[in-house]
C-alpha cells in the first residue's frame, strides 16, 4: 500500500455487534504497521440498539476524523437493513463487505461476526496476518481469544 | 526523548484517555466529575492507570471537592457534559475569583449536533462569562498536551481553567506521543488565606480586580506563547479556527492559510488581526455559536458571519466546503439510521407501560428511561434538566384543573435522583399540591445510560468497591412522604399498577421505588456484590 494515500473504512450495524470492539482492533493494526491512523465513533445514546458506525481512516496524516460522503473505500455493514443509509458514502470502486457473505459459512459463534468481517476486509490490506492475529489475542480474554482468530481467519480464507 | 521512551510509549488513545493521561502526567492529586456523555471515559481511565478519581452525587459537588484538593496546593481535575457545567457553575465562577493555590482544571465536553444531550450549549461562553481561560484541543495529541498545558496555566495563574472538549475529539482515537517530562504531585499542605477564600463582598472585590489583571496577563502570553499555529496556506484565503473544525478546514482547503487556536479565551487579537491583515477572503470555522466571530468582530477583525444554520450540528468536512463557498441553502439530511430503544425487556418499560395504560402525565428526567418518550411507548410528557422531573411535576399539579392534576406523575431515575432529585422532594414535601403528588423512582442500581457508573445509591464507588449506600426510600420517608413503596416493577407489575392507581386517588403524597437492576448491568452487578 502506498503510506501516503489516505484509506477509509467504515464498520456499520447495531449496537451490540460488536463494531467498537472490531474497529478497535482494527486501528490497532494499522497503528502498530506505522500509519498515521483516526477512529471516529460517537458512544452514549446510540448504543441502545440504535445504528452504530465507526470510521477508521489511516495513512501518512490524517486530517478530519469522519470520512466525507463519496470517500469510503471500505464499506463493512454487520446488519445488512444499515446498508443503504451508507452506500451513497462509498467512492466510487469501492467495496461493500456484507455480513450475509457468513450466511452459509459456519462461523465458531455468530457473535465473532464482527471479527469474521476483519478477516475478510484484512484480504483487501497489505498487512501480515500475524498481526491481526497478535492484537484479536491482546483485546479478548484468554477464553474468547480462539474462537476469535477462527472467526478471523474464516473471513480471510472465503472462497473468493 | 529518546527512541526507546517514543516506542515505548507512543499509543492509540481516544481524546478521553489522552486528557486523562495528560492530567496523570501533570501531576494530578484527584479527579472528580459526575458520568455524563461524551466525557464519561475520562475519569474510568484515569482510575485504570492510577490516578484517584471519584463519582460525586453530581458536577457541582464534584467542583468543590475538586477546588478543595486545589486550595491545598495540589492539582485537581473536575470532569463533565456541557450541562453538566450549569450545576457547577456557581462554583466555577466564584473560584474565579478566589483562585487555587495548586491547579483546577474543569474538563467539560460540548456535544455540537446532540449525540446524546438535551441542548447544544456552547462552553467557551463560559470563559467570557466567568473570566476562566478556554482551551481548546482538535485531537487526541493535542487532548494530551493542552491538559498538560491548562495544569500549567491553572498552577502559574493561580485560576481554574476550561478544558473544552467536544464529542468528536472525546470520541475520537488517534495517536498520542506522551512527554517525557513528568510531574510529581505538590505536597498538600494548608496555608490560611481568608482574604482570599471567604469571598465576602470586601474580599471578593480586591479579588475581582486581581482575576481581570490575571486575565490581562494570560492574554498577553497567549499573543506570543499561546498554543496558536499558522499553517500557511498559497492562496490568498485565511481562515481562524479552533478545535476539531481546524482539522475539516484543513482538509477542506489544504491551501488556505489557517490560524489554529487552542486557546480560545482570552483571545490573542493582535496576532488574529495580524493573521487576517493581508489575506483576501477570510473565513471563521468553528462549531456551535459563533463565539470567535463575535469577538474577532468586537475587536476590529473583519471576518463575515457564517449563515446561521452552521451554528447548529457537527461541522465536518462537507459543510465546511458549503461555508467557503457561501451556501446558506438547506442542507441534505443525514441518513437515519434505526433510533435507540429501551433494550428488550427493560424494567423501565414495564413501568411505563403502566403509565400509558393508566394515561398519565408523565414529568420525566434524565436517563435511559428518557427513550420511553419515543414511540411505540410515547409515554413521558416533558423531559428537560437533571431532576426537573419532580418540580415540573408540582407545577402541573398545582394549576392544572383538578381531573388533570391527579394524572400527573414524576419520574427519575437512581442516579439522577441523587444528582437532583432531593431538593425537589423537600420541594414536594414542603409546598404539596391540593392533589398531592406521586413520584416513581426507577431504581435500576446503575448509572445506566453513560455505560454503567456507580453513584451514591448503588452503594459503590468509581471503581465499584464498596462503600455507604443510600437507600432512596429511608432518605424519603425520613424527609417526611408519608406513603413509601418498594416494589420490582418486573415482578410485581400488578401490585406496581394498583399502587399507581392509588395514589393518583389519594391527595396525599406517594413515592414508589421500582427496583430492579438494569438488565446489561445485573450480572456485573451480582459480581461486584460477592467480591
Amino acid at each position: 500500500m502506498n503510506k501516503s494515500k489516505t484509506i477509509n473504512i467504515r464498520i456499520a450495524g447495531l449496537g451490540g455487534m460488536g463494531i467498537l470492539k472490531s474497529s478497535q482492533i482494527l486501528a490497532e493494526v494499522l497503528f502498530q504497521a506505522g500509519y498515521d491512523v483516526k477512529k471516529a465513533e460517537v458512544h452514549g445514546m446510540s448504543q441502545r440498539g440504535g445504528s452504530v458506525a465507526s470510521d477508521i481512516r489511516f495513512g501518512r496524516n490524517i486530517l478530519s476524523p469522519m470520512i466525507p460522503d463519496g470517500e469510503i473505500d471500505f464499506l463493512l455493514v454487520l446488519a445488512p437493513e444499515e446498508i443503504e443509509s451508507h452506500r451513497a458514502a462509498l467512492r466510487p470502486g469501492g467495496v461493500l463487505i456484507d455480513a450475509r457473505i457468513f450466511d452459509t459459512i459456519a462461523l465458531p459463534n455468530r457473535k465473532s461476526l464482527n471479527i469474521a468481517m476483519l478477516g475478510a476486509l484484512s484480504r483487501h490490506l497489505d498487512i501480515p496476518v500475524a498481526s491481526w492475529h497478535q492484537v484479536i489475542q491482546a483485546v479478548f480474554p484468554e477464553k474468547h481469544q480462539a474462537l476469535n482468530v477462527n472467526a478471523f481467519d474464516a473471513g480471510r480464507n472465503l472462497p473468493k | 526523548m529518546d527512541l526507546e521512551y517514543v516506542m515505548a510509549t507512543r499509543q492509540l488513545l481516544s481524546g478521553n484517555e489522552a486528557v486523562a493521561l495528560g492530567a496523570l502526567h501533570a501531576g494530578c492529586a484527584r479527579g472528580t466529575g459526575y458520568p455524563g456523555t461524551p466525557s464519561t471515559e475520562i475519569l474510568e481511565y484515569y482510575d485504570t492507570i492510577g490516578g484517584p478519581a471519584e463519582w460525586a452525587p453530581n458536577e457541582k459537588v464534584a467542583a468543590e471537592v475538586a477546588l478543595g484538593v486545589a486550595f491545598t496546593g495540589a492539582r485537581a481535575m473536575v470532569t463533565m457534559k456541557h450541562v453538566g457545567l450549569n450545576v457547577a457553575a456557581d462554583v466555577l465562577f466564584t473560584a474565579a475569583y478566589s483562585g487555587v493555590q495548586g491547579a483546577l482544571v474543569f474538563v467539560v465536553a460540548d456535544d455540537p449536533g446532540l449525540a446524546s444531550s438535551q441542548d447544544e450549549q456552547d462552553t467557551r461562553r463560559y470563559g467570557i462569562a466567568a473570566g476562566v481561560p478556554i482551551i481548546e484541543p482538535g485531537d487526541s495529541q493535542e487532548s494530551y498536551d493542552y491538559a498538560r498545558l491548562a495544569f500549567t496555566l491553572s498552577a502559574r495563574w493561580r485560576i481554574p481553567v476550561i478544558l473544552r472538549m467536544t464529542t468528536r475529539v472525546s470520541h475520537t482515537t488517534g495517536i498520542v506521543q506522551p512527554s517525557d517530562a513528568l510531574e510529581t504531585p505538590a505536597n498538600p499542605h494548608f496555608v490560611r488565606d481568608i482574604p482570599g477564600r471567604v469571598m465576602v463582598p470586601g474580599h471578593a472585590r480586591l479579588k475581582h480586580r486581581e482575576l481581570r489583571a490575571k486575565l490581562a496577563e494570560i492574554q498577553a502570553w497567549c499573543e506570543t506563547e499561546g498554543p496558536n499555529r499558522i499553517l500557511p496556506g498559497a492562496s490568498p484565503v485565511g481562515i481562524v479556527s479552533s478545535g476539531v473544525a481546524s482539522q475539516y478546514a484543513r482538509e477542506a482547503c489544504p491551501e488556505a492559510s489557517l490560524l489554529k487556536l487552542g486557546m480560545t479565551y482570552p483571545l490573542p487579537f493582535k496576532l488574529i488581526l495580524g493573521f487576517l491583515k493581508d489575506k483576501a477572503r477570510r473565513f471563521v470555522i468553528e462549531e456551535n455559536d459563533p463565539f470567535l466571530v463575535e469577538q474577532i468582530r468586537a475587536n476590529g477583525g473583519d471576518v463575515p458571519w457564517n449563515p446561521e444554520q452552521y451554528r447548529m450540528g457537527e461541522l465536518n468536512v462537507a459543510r465546511v466546503l458549503r461555508i467557503l463557498a457561501g451556501a446558506a441553502t438547506p442542507e441534505p439530511a443525514p441518513p437515519r439510521g434505526k433510533p435507540p430503544s429501551l433494550c428488550a425487556g427493560c424494567p423501565h418499560g414495564h413501568v411505563f407501560a403502566v403509565l400509558k395504560k393508566l394515561d398519565c402525565i408523565v414529568a420525566g428526567d434524565i436517563g435511559c428511561y428518557t427513550l420511553a418518550a419515543l414511540p411505540p411507548l410515547s409515554a413521558m410528557d416533558t423531559q428537560i434538566c437533571m431532576g426537573a422531573s419532580i418540580g415540573v411535576g408540582l407545577g402541573l399539579r398545582h394549576v392544572l384543573p383538578e381531573a388533570e392534576a391527579r394524572r400527573v406523575v414524576s419520574v427519575i431515575g437512581d442516579s439522577t435522583f441523587m444528582h437532583s432529585g432531593l431538593t425537589g422532594v423537600a420541594e414536594m414535601v414542603c409546598n404539596p399540591p391540593p392533589t398531592g403528588h406521586v413520584l416513581i423512582v426507577l431504581d435500576n442500581q446503575i448509572t445506566a445510560m453513560t455505560g454503567q457508573q456507580e453513584n451514591p445509591a448503588t452503594g459503590r464507588k468509581l471503581d465499584h468497591t464498596p462503600t455507604t449506600r443510600i437507600w432512596i426510600e429511608k432518605v424519603v420517608a425520613a424527609m417526611g412522604v408519608p406513603t413509601v413503596l418498594v416494589l420490582d416493577p418486573v415482578r410485581q407489575a400488578a401490585e406496581l399498577e394498583a399502587a399507581v392507581v392509588q395514589a393518583l386517588q389519594s391527595n396525599d403524597l406517594t413515592v414508589i421505588v421500582a427496583r430492579q437492576p438494569c438488565l446489561l448491568a445485573a450480572r456485573q452487578i451480582r459480581a461486584y456484590e460477592q467480591k
